[in-house]
């Protein structure tokens, strides 16, 4: 910017068309302009051609009975509801198994990332097999591991495996007891809630009065006490409202209780493990990207080795961390559509039934880029805000 | 102003030679898929699903004449005709272990390119998903869908086709695995089943359809490609089965244990399936629906194969007309088709009944009996309109 500055300075004005910003301003007006032809001739260009096709199109149809069902269905619907509530129900799909696999794929991936480093042999060479596994193998074939190598080799319904309390696994999902909220079930959530407050609220006099007196208190024990507590005090105190709903064995299959279908495992293990193995090497090199002096100060302030890793090289090492995890956010999110692979019904999964029931595939793309764009976007906006918070503060 | 004409790209490029060239080409483009194991194979057709479904999309946004009206110029010119069919459904559409398509709907592509071309080999293959098949016809891809399609409206209005007729009436139904399941005899004892569907085909709407008005629950196990349910059902992550009944024994005969496998009895929908055009190209839509009906004509009429040949010399004013032997007759010309247009469907594939019988029927694996699709005149709905 510097040199250009000068350069601006140092040259005699000539005409207009010389002047550097002028120019820059022609440019982007002619660029902008094309850009914006190019687009209104590609759009109109389209739907000439779909109507030369006789191939209806607009937006129309998302207000059209569906008439298919879907497999997993976390908001109302049935085939009665319309195309644009089903490809709802495609977006909340994705979003369940993105926000789930980045929560596991972020603490397998700071768990193995960390073990890499580790002093002892057994626990580093293990990590280190995991990275280059998975880092090495296409996503969809990890999916295809889960789904055809794990889990349905797993028995049939009427062999269940039983795993004590009514838990169940086989090979079309696993079972569980479903809790059934009653009679002021609400108070319990409420506790919970409160005891949540209530935590942040210690840790925050804790940390001020530490600095203040040097004296520690014991935040963790607290905060287990009263989240644990709490809502089980409040349970005792309603007269156990809460009842469980065990899965039963049926014709076909388990019956009643919770159930996770093989579909979503598959790809929720998948996505977490093969995340995981990218996440770990981010953290490690955020670790070893902090110089081996702090570690040796904070040693030498009599710190031990956990506190070292947790207070004085994990913060400055997740600032380097944060920009390059969003890219595996979000590649996470992305390459949850490799569902369609084996049929969990996702945004794309449930988008091309409705674009093969209705035929309007160009909308439908347009849909999924949208919805993907804006997945995206959200995510960044999310993460920036966060790095911006682990920034290092100058003072 | 085009980017690119998608349909007109090979133009030119087989201009010469009908005969040998074709079979060699064909041959050898069918080998090269033959030889892929089902590993890179179910590479090659998700790969594929994306291309169709993108790249179908872009040529509709990016050519500037979307599949323009004389399909059956353009068969003419490049020599060939092109037909989409399904990824593998024994009996119907499957490569056999040459390589070489067989089935009773690639033997009506064949029937096409005979009619156009006289040679049953003029034709060349494009599988397609359930989902992609549209889309290739859509965008020029493809000229002639022969893929167990069923006819419905709004396919027949809103997807821009036209279908030419009905080459099998089939309807929709249920296979369960009769050992593990030995109580059930009917479907309306699935309450509760998981079942296993191809997704975007007609049988998914009819599956919820069904259970809706029955009051059963059941839990849908969806996928893309046919392989991948097939690979489903057998592992057992399903309890049922659906799809047209006549893709059930096709499918029943793929399992590790046919036997095991019994379809119930019901039929909860009817099925026509037949082939499509695109609309607005009647020309390439008479050629494609009459080529049926010679077939159907044909068998009706007693004309075969064996005996097409003696057939010519035939006195009947009738079997004359349709073979071509009729003097002055300008029937062919009117379609656009030379004067042996018959002749040379079946002496290709032989009719309606012979590749029936050949594909599907009693001298197949399949051993499905006619039905519905026997000629009218012997209890069935298989009718052809005159030709004359």
């Amino acid at each position: 910017m510097a040199s250009q500055e000068t350069i601006h300075v140092a040259e005699p004005r000539g005409s207009l068309l010389n002047d550097p910003k002028v120019r820059g301003l022609i440019f982007q007006v002619v660029v902008g302009a094309a850009l914006v032809l190019l687009v209104w001739w590609i759009v109109g260009n389209t739907i000439e051609n779909l109507r030369r096709a006789n191939i209806s199109s607009g937006f129309g149809f998302l207000a059209g009975r569906a008439g298919f069902d879907i497999a997993q269905t976390p908001i109302d619907y049935s085939s009665n509801s319309s195309f644009g509530r089903a490809i709802l129900v495609g977006l909340v799909n994705t979003i369940i198994v993105a926000v789930s696999g980045i929560a596991t794929a972020t603490i397998i991936g700071f768990l193995v990332g960390i073990g890499r480093l580790s002093r002892n042999w057994l626990v580093a060479r293990i990590c280190t097999v995991y990275v280059e596994v998975f880092r090495n193998i296409p996503p969809l074939l990890v999916i295809f591991f889960w789904y055809f190598g794990v889990i349905s080799v797993l028995p049939a319904p009427r062999d269940s495996i039983e795993l004590g309390l009514g838990t169940y696994i086989n090979s079309r999902g696993f079972f569980m007891p479903k809790a059934v909220w009653g009679e002021g079930a609400w108070l319990i959530a409420v506790a919970f809630v409160l005891a949540i407050a209530m935590t942040w609220f210690v840790a925050r006099k804790a940390r001020q009065r530490q600095m203040a007196t040097g004296q520690q208190f014991p935040v963790v024990r607290t905060a287990i006490g009263l989240i644990v507590g709490l809502p089980v005090l409040a349970f005792l105190v309603t007269g156990l409202p809460v009842t469980f709903e065990v899965p039963q064995l049926s014709t076909f299959n388990i019956r009643g209780g919770w159930t996770v279908k093989p579909e979503f495992l598959s790809l929720y293990l998948a996505l977490s493990f093969y995340t995981a193995s990218f996440i770990a090497e981010i953290v490690r090199a955020g670790i070893l990207g902090v110089s081996k002096g702090q570690s040796e100060a904070s040693f030498a302030l009599g710190l031990r080795q956990g506190q070292a890793l947790r207070l004085v090289i994990v913060p400055q090492a997740m600032r380097i961390v944060i920009p390059p995890l969003t890219s595996q956010y979000l590649n996470l999110t992305k390459n949850s559509s490799l569902a369609v692979a084996i049929g969990y019904p996702d945004l794309v999964a449930v988008g091309q039934t409705t674009m093969n029931q209705t035929g309007q595939a160009v909308e439908v793309v347009a849909i999924w880029m949208i919805v993907y764009l804006g997945l995206s976007l959200t995510t960044s906006v999310f993460m920036n805000w966060f790095n911006a918070r682990m920034a290092l503060v100058e003072r | 102003m085009a980017f690119f004409i998608g349909r007109r790209a090979g133009k030119g490029r087989r201009a010469a030679g009908i005969d040998g060239t074709f079979a060699a080409g064909r041959s050898r483009e069918a080998k090269k898929c033959g030889e892929m194991g089902p590993a890179q194979r179910k590479g090659f057709s998700m790969s594929y699903k994306f291309l169709t479904g993108v790249l179908g999309a872009a040529a509709l946004a990016f050519t500037a004449s979307a599949a323009s009206a004389a399909t059956l110029d353009d068969v003419k010119e490049k020599g060939y005709v092109q037909c989409g069919v399904s990824t593998g459904l024994a009996g119907f559409s499957a490569p056999n272990d040459a390589g070489d398509w067989e089935g009773f709907d690639v033997d009506l592509c064949r029937a096409i390119a005979a009619a156009v071309f006289g040679d049953p080999e003029a034709a060349r293959f494009t599988p397609t998903n359930a989902t992609e098949r549209f889309t290739a016809l859509q965008s020029g891809e493809i000229d002639v869908l022969t893929r167990n399609t069923t006819w419905t409206l709004s396919r027949d209005t809103k997807l821009g086709f036209n279908f030419a007729g009905v080459n099998y009436y089939d309807g929709q139904g249920f296979m369960i695995n009769g050992k593990n399941l030995p109580d059930v005899n009917s479907a309306l004892q699935l309450s509760g089943a998981a079942v296993c569907v191809q997704t975007g085909t007609t049988t998914e709407l009819n599956l919820a359809d069904y259970f809706r008005a029955n009051n059963m629950e059941y839990n849908p196990v969806v996928f893309q490609a046919l392989e991948e349910v097939n690979a489903a059902y057998d592992s057992g992550r399903c309890d049922v089965y659906t799809t047209d009944q006549s893709g059930l024994y096709a499918i029943r005969l793929t399992l590790t244990n046919p036997d095991d496998h019994v379809v119930l009895p019901e039929i909860i929908s009817k099925e026509p399936l037949g082939p499509a055009v695109r609309q607005g190209d009647d020309q390439w839509l008479d050629v494609v629906k009459w080529t049926l009906y010679a077939m159907i004509q044909a068998e009706e009429l007693g004309i075969t194969s064996a005996n097409v040949e003696e057939m010519m010399n035939s006195d009947n004013p009738e079997i004359k007309r349709i073979l071509g032997q009729e003097g002055e007759s300008t029937l062919a010309a009117d379609l656009g088709l030379e004067n042996e247009w018959v002749v040379n469907i079946i002496k290709g594939v032989g009719n309606y009944g012979e590749v029936f019988e050949r594909n599907i029927g009693q001298d197949s694996p399949l051993k499905i009996s006619r039905g519905l699709n026997q000629l009218w005149t012997k209890g069935g709905i298989q009718y052809a309109m005159p030709i004359r």
